[in-house]
């Protein structure tokens, strides 16, 4: 009987690519950021909002990550910034690999900031790098205050928390405060903002938020 | 979590350390994971079956080691367990600290008969 030692992770290529993008996103002084949420909590008209206010102010390219179609990427078109869709065929979640073919590409050197739509899950993408600079998850009211609790890996993985569709506090069961606080029992640490993309509330703050760590690249 | 990928992944790094005329004596394969992966141990241990089987690693047994959640603090340098998911320093209060164990998702050794 022998015992041979291996330590070796299992998802090691996943950080070694991720690794590989991390370099390169720094070394042409890209900023890039990993959106991740539920399916359906806004992270695409988060992201439609965003490029409205920075126009002008920084360049954006945006890689979406869907299981099928290329819906969200025809959303983000309109707005005139360089946008690649991966279609995951069945996959829940982005990897390195993936996101390396995308940024393949576009040209890095006319780009500020990147922003990553992950596939709408709250669980299986925290397991993956992608070499971003960090990940943002968005939660919205009409899911309810627990889900920091529920999804513990997501939110301690995570820098920035979004509060998405603010506007519909008066209509749903949610208690903003007891949601605050539940995330910062998982990480104390984290950036929350306050967002409606239908008024508009919050866009600034977080976009202006977003242009400041572009721009420290 | 993604049991199957990672039973397969599994599968693979054994596969690379072992030369190929050893690989029908792999009897244990011992992988640490941690508690923050999200991965349910008993559906990765059938997975693990499932995917040897018919392969030179028929009948390897996946032996898992669970690691809990750690923390370390910054500010009074104190180790303790993150119980119930809350993740400041049990010692002096601050939030600022860091996690040094729950991540673990690896092969560790694997046990071969002669």
């Amino acid at each position: 009987m022998s015992v041979i030692t291996i330590e070796r992770k299992v998802l090691e290529k996943n950080d070694e690519i991720a690794s590989k993008n991390r370099g390169l996103f720094q070394e042409k002084g890209v900023f890039a950021v990993n959106l991740v949420s539920s399916p359906g909590s806004g992270k695409t008209s988060l992201l439609e909002r965003t490029l409205e206010f920075l126009k002008g102010k920084a360049r954006i390219a945006v890689v979406e990550g869907d299981v099928q179609t290329d819906l969200d990427s025809r959303r983000i078109e309109k707005y005139g910034v360089p946008v690649v869709q991966i279609v995951t065929n069945g996959s829940c979640h982005l990897e390195a690999k993936l996101v390396q073919d995308a940024i393949g590409r576009i040209d890095l050197n006319d780009v500020d900031i990147l922003m990553i739509e992950n596939v709408g899950n709250l669980v299986c993408p925290s397991g993956y790098d992608l070499g971003e600079a960090m990940k943002i998850v968005i939660v919205s009211t009409t899911e309810g205050d627990d889900k920091p609790l529920k999804y513990p890996a997501m939110f301690r993985n995570s820098s920035v928390l979004i509060i998405n569709k603010i506007d519909l506090l008066p209509y749903v069961n949610c208690n903003l405060e007891d949601l605050k606080n539940n995330a910062l029992q998982i990480n104390p640490k984290l950036r929350i903002f306050e967002t409606s993309c239908t008024t508009g509330l919050g866009i600034r703050d977080w976009s202006e938020w977003l242009l400041n760590k572009g721009s420290n690249s | 979590m993604h049991e199957l990928s990672i039973a397969s992944s599994i599968m693979g790094i054994v596969l690379e350390s072992v030369p190929s005329n050893e690989e029908k004596h792999v009897k244990i394969v011992r992988v640490k994971v941690g508690e923050l992966t999200a991965v349910v141990p008993e559906s990765l241990e059938f997975c693990f079956e499932a995917i040897t089987a018919g392969t030179p690693l028929e009948g390897a047994k996946l032996e898992i080691e669970h690691i809990g959640i750690t923390g370390k603090c910054k500010e009074c340098g104190g180790v303790f367990k993150v119980a119930s998911l809350t993740f400041y320093c049990q010692y002096c209060n601050s939030p600022n600290i860091e996690i040094i164990s729950g991540n673990e998702l690896q092969v560790s050794e694997i046990e071969t008969e002669d």
